[in-house]
């Protein structure tokens, strides 16, 4: 008895979050252009619209490259700087944390309207060239890459560097083959942050962004002033094919890792 | 020349003061500047002379702080049960209450749209309820993580001493508890506070009209007046570097807010 009101209250919160996305699920699925409206026979044409207009189809893919392309160059820029950063004296190590934390308690709105300053209207660059969305997108993820890195830097056993470096290695070669495949994990989980931070990005896009360029964001966010209803209700579409990426990720990450921890348990065991 | 470990920073370092730094020194010239480039208090003194800047200003803090407080109550106690009451699997459990948040925001506000049309008819009638409705269906599964991270950490020991020691629930609860999770509730705050005074696009959305700070920066911008632009950023980093100092006394030097699931 004592444990309903507890699972009664996750109940109603998980209600809050999930009613909107299924019945928005559901929806997809008819011809209906209104959520509530009478249901009559399901219907697969939101979804080959979906693939079929190119736009939404480009805008998707657009989407993705984006945030592919960012997250690479901000994990690469990312894992260097915490690596160096580490391994600095003092000062300099304080204030590239510092100068890291700022992206990260800012606002994107003035993240990205400040580089849309700098870059755009007093530098004067072409915001055609993709130059100041790369820029704004690598500032977004770059210090949350840093970030995941840097516990495992920490972490790490100092001595295995100095062991090789006695073995014979080069600093680089020490460097590339030992202190690295430790940070694996941390680089990784940088990377797929940084991916997911681009992709959910609105503001940063919207002040540095080609005229004509569109990510999921921006799209969403202008077709809900227009009145197409048949984008409209492609969009749904979208949202639950989203919705059940997630849900196989989320899904596959958490039974790859039960199964990387059964393994290392054996493997201590024995 | 030799090679360092220490140079491998210098990319990023060149990175973060050219895009990070420099950016902020820009705004600040051009807050206090006219359009011909010529230094001005113009943009500051229309923005606290207008009633309908002020407003805003204050609209915002309403607004924010009321979401805040709403995600709080939600989120607290979901998180409590969460990673206190034993139940089975609680990190899958956890996993379900912060999905959403991998689902593109705009699209989901776009599901709440609709819901919140099909039970209320006209969203734009009530529009600071839905305002909080709207903030706070996107920003909850930033207020459960960090909520869950400080109290899964919570030492059972030390509630255990509490109880020998005579404290009843209640008491075990405010005196030990929650001060223990005040680390994840400033965390939680920091992660919805700023965004809900700033993220114009969700009331856009909801029912076509915003009366927040991040609004105002879209319209200046809008109409390529970057000079009051840069003021409103101005005053929001104000308000971003007040925040960050108070709760930086509380915080949990490890965390990394929206960097804690991974």
């Amino acid at each position: 008895m004592k444990k309903i009101a507890p699972v009664l209250w996750l109940c109603i919160v998980l209600c809050f979050i999930y009613v909107p996305i299924l019945m928005l699920a559901v929806y997809s699925f008819t011809d209906a252009t209104i959520v509530g409206a009478g249901i009559n026979g399901f219907s697969f044409k939101n979804y080959i619209n979906l693939f079929a207009n190119e736009e939404l189809r480009d805008m998707i893919v657009d989407t993705v490259v984006l945030a592919v392309v960012c997250a690479t160059i901000a994990t690469v820029l990312g894992t260097l700087g915490a690596i160096g950063g580490f391994y600095s004296k003092k000062t300099g190590k304080t204030l590239l944390r510092a100068a890291n934390q700022i992206p990260v308690v800012n606002a994107d709105i003035v993240t990205g309207f400040s580089i849309c300053v700098l870059l755009i209207v007093l530098l004067g660059v072409d915001k055609e060239t993709y130059i100041p969305l790369g820029v704004g997108h690598v500032v977004l993820c770059a210090p949350f890459v840093y970030l995941s890195v840097l516990p495992k830097l920490k972490q790490m056993d100092n001595n295995l560097y100095e062991a090789a470096l006695d073995l014979g290695a080069t600093p680089a070669q020490a460097l590339f083959k030992v202190v690295l495949p430790q940070l694996v994990p941390g680089i990784l989980s940088g990377f797929m942050l940084a991916i997911t931070l681009s992709l959910d990005d609105y503001f940063i896009t919207t002040y540095t962004k080609p005229s004509t360029f569109d990510t999921i964001s921006t799209y969403v966010f202008n077709a809900t002033k227009g009145g197409q209803t048949e984008i409209k209700t492609a969009l749904w579409a979208l949202s639950t094919v989203i919705f059940l990426i997630v849900i196989a990720v989320v899904v596959i990450m958490n039974v790859t890792s039960a199964k990387r921890a059964r393994r290392q348990e054996k493997h201590e065991s024995i | 020349m030799k090679f360092n470990r220490k140079q491998l920073c210098i990319p990023y370092a060149v990175f973060l003061l050219l895009f990070v730094i420099a950016p902020l020194f820009v705004i600040l010239y051009y807050a206090f500047t006219d359009g011909e480039g010529q230094f001005t208090f113009e943009n500051l003194v229309s923005f606290f002379s207008s009633t309908n800047t002020i407003g805003t200003l204050v609209y915002s803090f309403a607004l924010a702080i009321t979401t805040t407080l709403v995600c709080l109550a939600i989120a607290y106690p979901t998180a409590y049960i969460l990673a206190r009451s034993g139940l089975k699997k609680k990190y899958a459990l956890l996993l379900l209450f912060i999905m959403p948040m991998w689902i593109n925001f705009t699209l989901r506000i776009t599901a709440l749209k609709e819901i919140l049309t099909a039970i209320e008819g006209n969203i734009a009638a009530y529009p600071f309820l839905n305002s909080v409705i709207g903030m706070t269906y996107d920003f909850m599964p930033f207020m459960i993580l960090p909520l869950y991270t400080s109290l899964q950490k919570l030492d059972n020991s030390l509630l255990e001493a509490a109880r020998d020691l005579g404290a009843n629930k209640f008491k075990v609860f405010m005196r030990v508890t929650l001060p223990l999770s005040v680390p994840g509730i400033i965390s939680g705050i920091t992660m919805v506070l700023l965004p809900s005074m700033t993220n114009y696009v969700v009331l856009d959305m909801l029912y076509n009209s915003t009366y927040i700070m991040g609004s105002l920066i879209g319209s200046f911008f809008n109409h390529y007046d970057w000079n009051n632009g840069s003021m409103i950023s101005l005053i929001l980093l104000v308000i971003i570097f007040i925040v960050t100092l108070v709760t930086n006394r509380f915080s949990d030097k490890d965390d990394n807010g929206r960097g804690a699931i991974l």
